[in-house]
C-alpha cells in the first residue's frame, strides 16, 4: 500500500513537472520560484526543527557505552565507544556520522534446529547506506559546477577522483553508479524483506523513490537527453545570486522534472524522517561523554518531581520500637510525633 | 541542560553549507558573467547548432574510434556523400575540420568548457592549431 | 516455575514472518504467561500514585478515568517538552530495520511488535497523529494512529515487554534508545493508574521500609547476623555487621535480593568476608537497604524519591563515601541517574580507597564506587590473597548485565576479578557478551511467575549463549552481577540447559579468599564440598 502510494507521489510530480515544462506561461513558476520557495522552506524549516528539538533540555546524560568505560588506570578504556572527553565524543560522532559505526555492527539473527540461535555478520545495510550517503553527497558538491561562479576548488578535485576510471563520454561517475545500485538496495530490501516491509510507511518508499526520479532523470541528462547546460548554470546563478532571471527556452522537460523533483525533496525534508540529518548530531546516546560519576549533570526541571523521599526520621519513627529491641542505634530515643 | 551554544554552531554550520552557493556567487561577483562562445562569422556546420550543444562530445568520440580503430577517415553526411570543406573531403579532425571554422579554442571551446568545469581531454594529445602554427613560426 | 511447553516446542513457535494484517489492525492478545498482573491499589496509594483500584489487565474493563485520554496526551505533551530524547526518537527513526532482530524479545517470540522500531512506533503513531501536521492531515498514510482503548492495552501489553536492556540502541544508527522510550511510555501509563503489581509493590515497600522485599529494620539486623553465623561456620571467623554506624568511612548499599535470596546470599557473604579481611571500616544501613531501584521501571518520580534515601543516609552516617553491590538497574541509576536527581554530593569526599590509597577518579562527582572496581583494585595491589584452586570445582562463563554493559561499560573488571580467582573461565560468543549482551529477559520489572512463558522467550538468546560453551568447554557456571539476574537466570537456564548454576562474582572471591587465621576450608560458601574436600 506504501509503496503504490509512493509512486503515485512521484508520478504526479513528474506529470506536475511535464506540465511546469511545457506550459510557457508556468515555466518562471517552475524555474524560479518553486525553487526559492523550497530554498527557504528547506533551510527555515531544518532550523525549526532543530530549535524545536533543542528547546527541551537534556535532563539526563544517558549515553549507551559500546566500550569498556574509564575507571582504573590498569583497565584499558575504549576511548570511541565508551568516551569520557570531549575529543572523545568528537570521534564517537566522527565514526558515527561518517563511517556509521553503529551500523557496521549489524548482525543477522537466525534460529536453526536444535535450537539453535546464531548471529552472523551482516554488513550489507551498512554497505548500501554508507555508498548512498556519500555517494549522495559528492553527487550534491559536484553539482557546484552549475551552482556557483567562481567555481569551489573541490569540483575539478572531486570530478577527477569520482570520474577517475576514464570510461565513457561524457565521463562515468562512480558515485552515480553507486547512488542508483544503493537506492535500488534500498528499496527492494524493503520490498523483500518481510520484516523491514510490515514497519515500513509511505514515508518510507516515497524519499527512496523521489531520490531515484532525481538519479534517473540526472542521469539520462547527461547521456541520453542532452539539456543546455549553459542555459541551466545561467538559471541557477541567477538564482543563486538573487538576480534571476526568465527560463531559456532551451532548458529542456527531463530538466524541469528533475529540478521539481530536488524541490520536492527540499520541502519534503524537514517534515520527514529526513531529519536524521540533524537529529543524528543531537542524539544523547551517542554525543555526551560517560562522565557520568565524574561530573554532575544538571536538570533543570529536577524539583518538578514532587514526591519526597521518605526521610529517615519518619522511618525511624514508625520502625522505632523494633529497632530498638533489635539494640539498633537510634537518633532518636522517641518519637517527635506523639 | 540545553547545550545551547553547540546547537547554534550547528545551526551555523548548517546554514553556511546550505547557502554556500549563493554565498560564494554574491562575494565572488562572478554570478552574472556569463559564457559567450563566438561562432564563425559564415560557414555551415554539419549539424545544427542544438544537436552541436548536447552532442558535440559524443560525435568527436565516435570519429576517433572511426579514424584510430577503423582507419576510416572522411566525414559523411546523412545522405551517404563525403562532406566538402574548402573543395576537399573533410576529415572527422576535431583540428582539421572543426577548428577550420572555429579557430579560437580560447574564445570558443574553453568558454563553455571553463563556464561549467569540463576538462575535455582533447587536449591531452592534440594540440590547438593556433598555437602549433606560432611553434612553426618561431 | 513451569511451562508446559518443552523448550523444543517453544522455539518450534518462533515464526519471524510477520502476519500479512498491518500492525495497526492487529491486536494484543493477552495471553496467559505473557503479561504481568496490574499494581494492587494498596501500594500505589502507599505512594500516592494516581488511580489506584483493583482491576487486571485480561478484564474488560480497566477502571481508567474518564478523561485519561487527555491525561495521557497532556503527560506526553509535557514530557515532549521535558526530553530531548524523546522529541528526536519520535522524529528521526528511518525504519531501517537494524534494531528488529537485536531485541531477545523478538529473537524468542517472533512477535513484531518487539522489533524495537516497532515498539516506538506504537508511541510513535499517536505522536504523529496528536502532535504532527502530517499524522493529523493523512492519518494512517502517515503511519498515525488515534489514542484509543486498544492503542493503550498494546502500550501495556508490550512496553512491559521490554526489558529496557539497550540492547537495540546500540545497533541504532541515531543511537534511539528503547529503554528510554519505554521509561517515558510507562510514565505516561502510570499517569492514568496503569502499571503493574511486581513493580508498584516493591516501590511501595522500599519506600516505607528501605527495600523492595519490605524486611523491617530488624530482620535486616537479622538477615545480615544469620550471614555472619555462617561465615563463622565455613571459615571460623567471626566478621563484623556494622549497621547504622555513624561515623564509619564508607557506607555499603546493596540489592535487598543479596539478603533474602539465592544464590545472591553467597555473594553477601564474599563481600561481608573481603570487607572483614581487609579490614574496612564500612556500615550497611537498613534505612538505604536497598541499592535496586524499582521506581525507575515506572517513573522519574518515583527514581528520585527512593534513589534519594542512598544520599540523605550518607549524610546523617557521617560517611566519606559509598560502594554499591553487584546489581544491575541499581548501576544504571546510580551511574547515570543519582548524580542528577539527588546530588550534588558535596557533604562526601572524592573515594579513596584506604587499602590501596588508589582514588577512583572516575567517581570523582557521584562518590559512589562499583564492588567490581573496589575489588580489582585491592587486587591488582595484590592487597588480597586468593586461593584460585578452591574454585576448580567451577567452569564459568560470565553474563554482563545490560545495564553496567550499555549504560556504564563496566565490563573488564568483573572479568579482570574472574580470571584472579578461579582458574576456569571460557567468554560465551562475541555477539552475544559485553556492549552486544543478551538481557536474561526479566528484567525491569518483568520477573513474575505470571510472565512466565515470555521470560523464557525473552531470555532464550541468553540461554542459548550458555549452552554453546557448557556444550563446547564445559562450563557449569554462569557468573553475574546484577541481583534480577541472580533471581531469574537459575530457573532460565533450568528451562533451556538444566545443570549451569547461577553465581555473583564476590561470592568466587570469597571462595578463594584466604583468610587471616581462617580454618581449614572443606567448602565453598554454598556448603558444596571443595575439590579434593568430597567426603566419601
Amino acid at each position: 500500500m506504501g509503496i503504490w502510494f509512493s509512486l503515485v507521489a512521484v508520478a504526479a510530480l513528474t506529470l506536475l513537472g511535464l506540465i511546469g515544462a511545457n506550459v510557457s506561461g508556468l515555466n518562471y513558476v517552475f524555474a524560479v520560484v518553486i525553487p526559492y520557495i523550497a530554498i527557504v522552506m528547506f533551510i527555515v524549516g531544518i532550523i525549526v526543527r532543530i530549535v524545536r528539538w533543542a528547546s527541551s533540555p537534556v535532563p539526563f546524560r544517558i549515553p549507551t557505552t559500546g566500550g569498556q568505560q574509564k575507571s582504573l588506570p590498569f583497565i584499558k578504556q575504549n576511548r570511541l565507544d565508551n568516551p569520557s572527553s570531549y575529543l572523545g565524543v568528537l570521534g564517537r560522532m566522527a565514526l558515527e556520522v561518517l563511517f556509521f559505526r553503529s551500523l557496521f555492527r549489524n548482525t543477522k539473527a537466525e534460529l536453526k534446529e536444535g535450537p539453535m540461535l546464531t548471529y552472523g555478520a551482516n554488513k550489507w545495510l551498512w554497505l548500501f547506506s554508507l555508498a548512498f550517503h556519500w555517494s549522495f553527497l559528492i553527487i550534491f558538491l559536484r553539482h557546484f559546477r552549475f551552482l556557483t561562479n567562481p567555481m569551489p576548488f573541490f569540483v575539478p578535485l572531486l570530478q577527477d577522483i569520482d570520474g577517475f576510471f576514464q570510461i565513457w563520454v561524457p565521463l562515468v561517475y562512480i558515485t552515480n553508479i553507486a547512488l542508483v545500485i544503493a537506492l535500488a538496495y534500498l528499496f527492494f530490501r524493503r520490498v523483500f524483506d518481510s520484516k523491514v516491509r510490515y514497519i515500513s510507511l509511505p514515508s518510507d518508499y516515497f524519499p527512496l523513490l523521489l531520490i531515484s526520479g532525481i538519479a534517473i532523470t540526472g542521469i539520462l541528462m547527461r547521456y541520453f537527453f542532452k539539456t543546455d547546460l549553459v542555459a541551466v548554470k545561467e538559471l541557477m546563478l541567477g538564482i543563486l545570486s538573487f538576480s534571476p532571471s526568465a527560463p531559456s527556452e532551451a532548458l529542456s522537460t527531463w530538466f524541469y522534472i528533475h529540478l521539481l523533483f530536488v524541490c520536492s525533496l527540499l520541502i519534503y525534508f524537514p517534515m520527514s524522517k529526513l531529519v536524521h540529518m540533524s537529529g543524528v548530531f543531537m542524539s544523547p546516546t551517542r554525543n555526551l561523554a560517560n562522565t557520568n560519576r565524574m561530573v554532575r549533570h544538571v536538570n533543570p526541571w529536577i524539583d518538578d518531581l514532587k514526591m519526597k523521599t521518605h526521610t529517615y526520621e519518619e522511618y525511624e519513627d514508625e520502625f522505632r520500637k523494633v529497632m530498638k529491641g533489635a539494640g539498633m542505634p537510634l537518633d532518636k530515643e522517641e518519637s517527635h510525633v506523639s | 541542560m540545553y547545550d545551547t551554544g553547540k546547537v547554534l554552531i550547528g545551526i551555523l554550520i548548517f546554514i553556511l553549507v546550505f547557502t554556500s552557493p549563493m554565498l560564494i556567487n554574491l562575494s565572488g561577483g562572478k554570478a552574472s558573467v556569463k559564457a559567450n562562445p563566438v561562432l564563425p562569422k559564415s560557414g555551415k556546420c554539419i549539424e545544427s547548432k542544438e544537436y552541436m550543444k548536447g552532442y558535440h562530445m559524443e560525435m568527436l568520440d565516435t570519429w576517433r574510434n572511426l579514424v584510430v580503430r577503423q582507419d576510416v577517415r572522411f566525414l559523411k553526411k546523412a545522405d551517404g556523400t563525403f562532406f566538402m570543406l574548402n573543395g576537399v573531403k573533410a576529415e572527422m579532425s576535431l583540428t582539421k575540420t572543426c577548428m577550420s571554422c572555429h579557430d579560437n579554442k580560447a574564445k570558443f571551446c574553453d568558454e563553455c568548457h571553463n563556464y561549467l568545469e569540463v576538462k575535455p581531454y582533447c587536449w591531452d594529445c592534440h594540440i590547438d592549431p593556433a598555437i602549433a602554427k606560432k611553434g612553426v613560426k618561431k | 516455575m513451569s511451562l508446559k511447553m518443552k523448550p523444543e516446542e517453544l522455539a518450534q513457535t518462533i515464526d519471524y514472518k510477520p502476519p500479512k494484517k498491518h500492525w495497526l489492525d492487529v491486536k494484543p492478545d493477552y495471553k496467559k504467561g505473557t503479561y504481568n498482573y496490574a499494581g494492587n491499589p494498596e501500594s500505589i496509594k502507599y505512594v500516592h500514585q494516581p488511580n489506584p483500584r483493583k482491576w487486571q489487565p485480561y478484564e474488560e474493563d480497566w477502571k481508567l478515568p474518564e478523561n485519561w485520554k487527555e491525561i495521557i496526551l497532556e503527560g506526553f505533551r509535557e514530557r515532549l517538552d521535558k526530553f530531548r530524547s524523546l522529541k528526536l526518537f519520535m522524529d528521526i527513526c528511518v525504519r531501517c530495520g537494524a534494531c528488529a532482530d537485536k531485541c531477545h524479545f523478538f529473537i524468542g517470540s517472533g512477535d513484531p511488535k518487539n522489533m524495537p522500531v516497532l515498539r516506538a512506533e506504537l508511541l510513535r503513531a499517536v505522536y504523529r497523529k496528536e502532535f504532527t501536521l502530517a499524522g493529523k492531515l493523512m492519518a494512517r498514510m502517515a503511519g498515525a494512529t488515534e489514542l484509543t482503548f486498544d492503542v493503550l492495552k498494546e502500550w501495556f501489553y508490550y512496553f512491559y515487554q521490554c526489558t529496557q536492556c539497550r540492547r537495540c540502541s546500540v545497533f541504532c544508527p541515531y543511537g534511539i534508545d528503547t529503554a528510554e522510550i519505554t521509561i517515558l511510555a510507562r510514565e505516561l501509563m502510570n499517569l492514568i493508574g496503569v502499571n503493574i503489581d511486581w513493580v508498584m509493590t516493591p516501590v511501595a515497600n522500599c519506600h516505607r521500609t528501605g527495600n523492595h522485599l519490605g524486611i523491617q529494620p530488624h530482620g535486616f539486623k537479622d538477615s545480615i547476623e544469620f550471614a555472619a553465623d555462617d561465615l563463622l561456620d565455613l571459615t571460623g571467623i567471626k566478621v563484623d555487621t556494622p549497621i547504622n554506624k555513624k561515623g564509619a568511612e564508607i557506607l555499603f548499599v546493596i540489592p535487598s535480593a543479596d539478603y533474602f535470596g539465592e544464590p545472591h546470599y553467597f555473594t553477601l557473604l564474599g563481600y561481608m568476608a573481603l570487607f572483614h579481611e581487609i579490614g574496612l571500616d564500612f556500615t550497611f544501613s537498613s534505612y538505604a537497604s536497598e541499592g535496586g531501584n524499582f521506581g525507575s521501571f515506572v517513573s522519574h518520580e518515583l527514581m528520585k524519591a527512593l534513589n534519594g534515601k542512598i544520599y540523605a543516609e550518607a549524610k546523617r552516617l557521617g560517611v566519606k563515601w559509598i560502594i554499591g553491590g553487584e546489581c544491575g538497574h541499581m548501576w544504571r541509576v546510580l551511574h547515570q541517574y543519582m548524580d542528577t536527581l539527588n546530588g550534588p554530593a558535596d557533604f562526601l569526599e572524592v573515594p579513596k580507597s584506604p587499602i590501596t590509597g588508589t582514588v577512583f577518579e572516575n567517581a570523582r562527582s557521584t562518590r559512589m564506587v562499583h564492588i567490581t572496581e573496589f575489588t580489582s583494585d585491592l587486587i591488582k595491589n595484590n592487597k588480597i590473597k586468593l586461593d584460585k584452586s578452591r574454585n576448580d570445582h567451577w567452569h564459568s562463563t560470565f553474563h554482563d548485565s545490560c545495564n553496567p554493559a550499555r549504560a556504564m561499560g563496566l565490563l573488564e573488571e568483573p572479568r579482570y576479578i574472574l580470571r584472579n580467582v578461579m582458574n576456569k573461565f571460557t567468554d560465551m560468543p562475541e555477539n552475544t557478551i559485553r556492549e552486544q549482551t543478551f538481557c536474561c529477559g526479566s528484567g525491569a520489572g518483568l520477573g513474575t511467575e505470571e510472565n512466565f512463558e515470555m521470560r523464557m522467550r525473552g531470555g532464550f538468546p541468553r540461554a542459548n549463549a550458555v549452552k554453546y560453551v557448557a556444550e563446547k568447554n564445559g562450563v557449569n557456571l554462569l557468573t553475574c552481577i546484577c541481583a534480577i539476574d541472580k533471581a531469574t537466570l537459575p530457573p532460565l537456564l533450568q528451562y533451556w540447559i538444566p545443570g549451569v548454576e547461577v553465581a555473583g562474582i564476590h561470592e568466587l572471591v570469597g571462595n578463594a579468599l584466604v583468610m587471616k587465621g581462617e580454618k581449614e576450608r572443606t567448602t565453598d560458601l554454598r556448603n558444596n564440598p571443595l575439590p579434593g574436600k568430597e567426603v566419601l
